[in-house]
């Protein structure tokens, strides 16, 4: 009998503040250790926290996203544990009363689309950092993270398998840039994921779940998600019961381990934290915000299918960032051409450049412009289809640069197509001269024959001649 | 000069009849000679009050003025000073220095006063009798076997004994209104919101409240001046419009509906206390104001509510107390636990761990429901009663506290006994309401009794008025203790 893998994930995402969620201090990654910390975030005595509007506006802006209930009062809570890396002893978050409550994520998965119930998103600051190598027995900390902004994401149990919490997970990634609230750079830890995992009998109620922490990359999440499942699956195989408790994924054994069981669980003693009034939104402050939201993913992927003629996949694969679709419009705007044929371009051999060179759509070496230049060279036929992927190489390789450079390298190189039709002529009557055999068996009714002097034709013309018009003369000679 | 109202003093600078430094020896000079004996300051700093006094004079040979300006005050030690250390009564804060002053401190630094010191209190203001002090108890000055309340006990004590003219205190449950009452001095709680609490060491953030003491309602007012105001680094302080807290002082009080909570009055009230405070609402009759019974019939739940809300809050807020970046560290442990464990254990001392516990206790899974949620809603409920009583009257009279200072050690073994000592001024803590203590009388002990009066919200003007009328008539606030004549 099979089993179902229950997958809810819990999305650490850092908001892209230029200062802390309560303090004045730089949010700015990498600085020296504790040049970042304000006495706010040092916890000096007497201090206290003020709440960054910014931090509020990203957590709604979020929320209108993803179409949740924006909370017009939400209630900061204090997290009460001791760490050193935790200077007040305590961590703010929202606990009762998250800022925003039950939206949704639509994701694509095999065979169509799934729409992902987000629970809840709720603001919360970082903790600072504890370095445990260097010291010589003794340990470091940096409190420069301290403080930072997150907005934790939660979803409901509705992901089915490591492949569907991916799929979300790369969703929500997609999404937070897009809106601008978080930079989604993994290795920094600015969007980290904690799995909920369990399995189960389809139909069964949910079974006892486990906590994945660490996934700080896609493919760890997919990795070990899949690795937890099958453990759990044995477990329960061999007649064993699954416990609850948060476990560790580590990359490099490409296992997970327990870290702490429920009955270790600390208790944090919750409560309203007195140095923080409630927040209160009102519906103007939530309007202000949805106008300045851009046009969302979801929006623009079934606007382009319509308004564009696109595919569905094509339209998915163009609205995959902001960048994308931005670049996709301009495309067609420079270029003047069909969408059909800029979505190919851009989804060919311009993402097949940026795959092989790592690069994101903003720092490709072609822009929309230039691309779209040489796109209305094919147009006017100037050149084939086929040259143009030659120029476009050039153009990556920076031969030329600018609005220009696909002309500027058709020049240089000579590769402007060869449309007069005497010259054409020429070089036909020269190719069937020397191919009387080819001529023959066309002519016998062996079509194939056709396209080899096609082939003949345009390696005489080192490619460079119109193909249409390689083909219509051709016909016309060979008794058309 | 000792024992001159702040006007007076501010008259005298701007006359040059003295200059602040002069001034500043003088209390330094009484510092000098009475602290040894009643250690109410636990810091004064010489040198640096005479650089503020000197700032002062030059400032004011610039042509500057100002009712602070050259004026000595004395700061109880829950106030960050920049330099100065700032203890808060405890072990855990012996020799912690500030890198930045409270918002209290900048702002009377701004108006040109002098930081005579940081007065005595108990350990973290956890304490009505200033015995929880880590740098000893403070004596009353107007009997040195008693204690002078708490827990700005080092501040009234001061201010009683003529170390300073004005100092600050603040007040979660009756800390400033409580000692004043002890000594026979004069001090306002504002209203919770009024006085930021930016460089307060927090005890329970949701009741802490800074504010003024001082001889008289006219004093207080200046300070208050000072003191008050919007400040934004205090999500809960209040953004009003800045008020002149003196624009009232004259107002006659006749008309006034005082009322009277029959809780206030009832068995547990010393006789002599009872008897002063109604002597003190007979001279208000006697003025035109009208009294009014009233009731408060949630005032007894009052305490038992406090001493769970005020330890929850206490248990987090003490939590940056871990050794780690600053305050006292053991010095050997093993592990990281052990040095959470030793620095604490040896770092605060027994009151303070005694509500660390009861805090963390009634905030713990399985209880929080049973304790704090009910105390959260049975303080809503006190606070309707005061809306209900401000409906019949303009301000509300009652004893400070039941009893006059009572002997040192006498409530040591017995803290709950010591915790209802606050039974009248915990009511307008929960509540956020502004309180005062004026001083009315003495005791057959001859120890000094106060009354107090409790407004609505904001209403600081009104009540330093009516104290201020009522001073006008009598000389209690400006009475000095035998032992230190002046």
């Amino acid at each position: 009998m099979d089993w179902e893998i229950v997958v809810g994930l819990e999305t650490h995402t850092q908001l892209l503040t230029e200062s802390k969620i309560f303090s004045g201090a730089s949010t700015a990654f990498g600085a020296e250790p504790n040049t970042q910390a304000s006495a706010v975030d040092l916890a000096l005595p007497g201090v206290l926290p003020v709440l960054n509007a910014k931090a509020v506006e990203f957590a709604v802006r979020l929320g209108l996203a993803i179409g949740a209930t924006i909370s017009p009062r939400s209630v900061f809570a204090r997290k009460n544990y001791f760490y050193p890396d935790l200077p007040k002893g305590y961590q703010i978050s929202q606990y009762e009363l998250p800022v925003v409550q039950h939206g949704t994520l639509k994701i694509a998965v095999e065979g169509g689309e799934k729409t992902v119930r987000i629970l809840r998103a709720h603001l919360e600051e970082d903790a600072g950092k504890s370095l445990h190598e260097d010291f010589k027995g003794l340990s470091g900390i940096d409190l420069n993270r301290a403080g930072t902004p997150l907005l934790e994401i939660v979803t409901e149990p509705d992901l089915r398998g490591a492949k569907e919490a991916v799929a979300y997970a790369k969703a929500l990634h997609s999404l937070v840039r897009w809106i601008g609230i978080c930079d989604g750079n993994m290795q920094e830890g600015s969007f980290r994921c904690d799995a909920n995992v369990s399995v189960r009998r389809p139909g069964a109620p949910l079974g006892t779940r486990c906590e994945i922490k660490n996934l700080n990359s896609f493919r760890f999440m997919e990795q070990a998600i899949e690795y937890e499942a099958r453990r759990q699956v044995e477990l329960i195989e061999d007649g064993g019961t699954v416990v609850q408790e948060t476990r560790l994924y580590d990359p490099d054994r490409n296992e997970t381990r327990s870290m702490r069981s429920k009955e270790d669980a600390q208790d944090y003693r919750y409560f309203p934290d007195p140095d923080l009034l409630p927040l209160v939104i009102n519906e103007a402050e939530i309007e202000r915000i949805r106008a300045l939201l851009p046009e969302l993913p979801q929006a623009k992927r079934e606007r382009f299918a319509r308004d564009y003629g696109l595919a569905a996949y094509d339209a998915a694969q163009l609205t995959a960032s902001r960048e994308s679709a931005d670049f996709f419009e301009d495309l067609v705007r420079a270029s003047r051409a069909e969408p059909k044929t800029c979505a190919n371009w851009q989804t060919g051999e311009f993402a097949a450049a940026l795959n092989r060179d790592g690069l994101e759509v903003g720092h490709s070496p072609v822009g929309a412009e230039a691309l779209g230049a040489l796109l209305r060279r094919i147009a006017d036929g100037t050149i084939s289809g086929k040259i143009a992927k030659e120029v476009f190489e050039a153009m990556w390789r920076r031969e030329a640069e600018g609005p220009g450079a696909a002309d500027a390298i058709i020049e240089a190189r000579g590769l402007e197509q060869i449309s007069d039709t005497g010259a054409i002529e020429k070089m036909v009557d020269e190719v069937l001269a020397a191919n009387a055999r080819q001529v023959e068996d066309y002519r016998a009714g062996k079509e194939k024959a056709f396209n080899s002097l096609v082939g003949q034709v345009m390696k005489a013309a080192k490619g460079k001649a119109n193909p249409g018009q390689v083909n219509a003369i051709l016909k016309k000679k060979l008794g058309g | 000069m000792l024992n001159a109202s702040l006007s007076e003093m501010s008259a005298a600078l701007e006359s040059r009849k003295i200059s602040s430094v002069e001034l500043t020896q003088l209390f330094l000079g009484r510092i000098a000679k009475l602290n040894g004996e009643l250690n109410a300051f636990i810091t004064a700093d010489a040198p640096r009050a005479l650089k503020d006094a000197a700032a002062a004079d030059a400032r004011r040979a610039t042509g500057q003025s100002g009712p602070l300006l050259g004026i000595p005050v004395a700061h109880k030690d829950i106030f960050c000073t920049e330099g100065i250390r700032t203890t808060c009564g405890s072990k855990m804060l012996a020799d912690f220095v500030s890198p930045y002053d409270a918002h209290v401190i900048s702002r009377f630094g701004a108006a040109g006063a002098v930081l005579l010191g940081k007065t005595n209190m108990d350990e973290f203001a956890m304490g009505s009798s200033n015995e929880s002090s880590y740098f000893g108890a403070v004596k009353n000055p107007w009997r040195r076997s008693a204690v002078p309340g708490g827990s700005s006990g080092g501040s009234a004590a001061a201010v009683a004994a003529r170390m300073a003219p004005a100092a600050t205190g603040t007040d979660t449950g009756g800390s400033i209104r409580q000692p004043a009452s002890f000594t026979g001095v004069c001090g306002v709680k504002p209203t919770y919101g009024v006085v930021s609490r930016y460089g307060m060491i927090a005890f329970a953030s949701s009741l802490d409240q800074g504010g003024p003491m001082g001889k008289g309602a006219a004093d207080l007012a200046a300070l208050l001046n000072v003191m008050a105001g919007f400040d934004a680094r205090d999500s809960t302080s209040l953004d009003r419009p800045p008020e002149d807290y003196a624009r009232d002082l004259e107002r006659p009080v006749a008309g006034l509906r005082i009322g009277l909570p029959r809780e206030y009055f009832g068995d547990g009230v010393d006789a002599d206390v009872a008897a002063r405070v109604q002597d003190a609402i007979r001279w208000f009759e006697g003025q035109g104001a009208k009294t009014v019974e009233i009731t408060l019939p949630n005032t007894k739940l009052a305490v038992p509510v406090y001493y769970v809300l005020a330890p929850a809050e206490a248990s987090s807020n003490l939590s940056r107390f871990d050794g780690v970046r600053y305050g006292h560290r053991a010095a050997e442990y093993a592990d990281l636990y052990e040095m959470y464990c030793k620095s604490r254990a040896e770092g605060f001392g027994a009151e303070v761990k005694r509500r660390i516990l009861v805090g963390t206790y009634v905030l713990s899974h399985g209880y929080y429901d049973a304790y704090y949620l009910q105390a959260q809603k049975i303080r809503r409920l006190i606070a309707g009663d005061f809306s209900d009583a401000f409906a019949q009257c303009d301000v509300i009279m009652g004893p400070v506290a039941p009893t006059t200072a009572y002997e040192a050690g006498a409530m040591s073994g017995d803290p709950v006994k010591m915790y209802l000592g606050d039974i009248f001024t915990i009511p307008a803590s929960l509540a956020g309401l502004p309180g005062m203590s004026i001083p009315c009388g003495f005791d057959s002990k001859g120890l000094p009794v106060g009354l107090q009066a409790i407004g609505n919200y904001f209403s600081e003007a009104r009540l330093l008025n009516v104290a201020h009328q009522y001073q006008k008539a009598t000389d209690w606030h400006i009475r000095v203790p035998d032992a230190f004549p002046l």
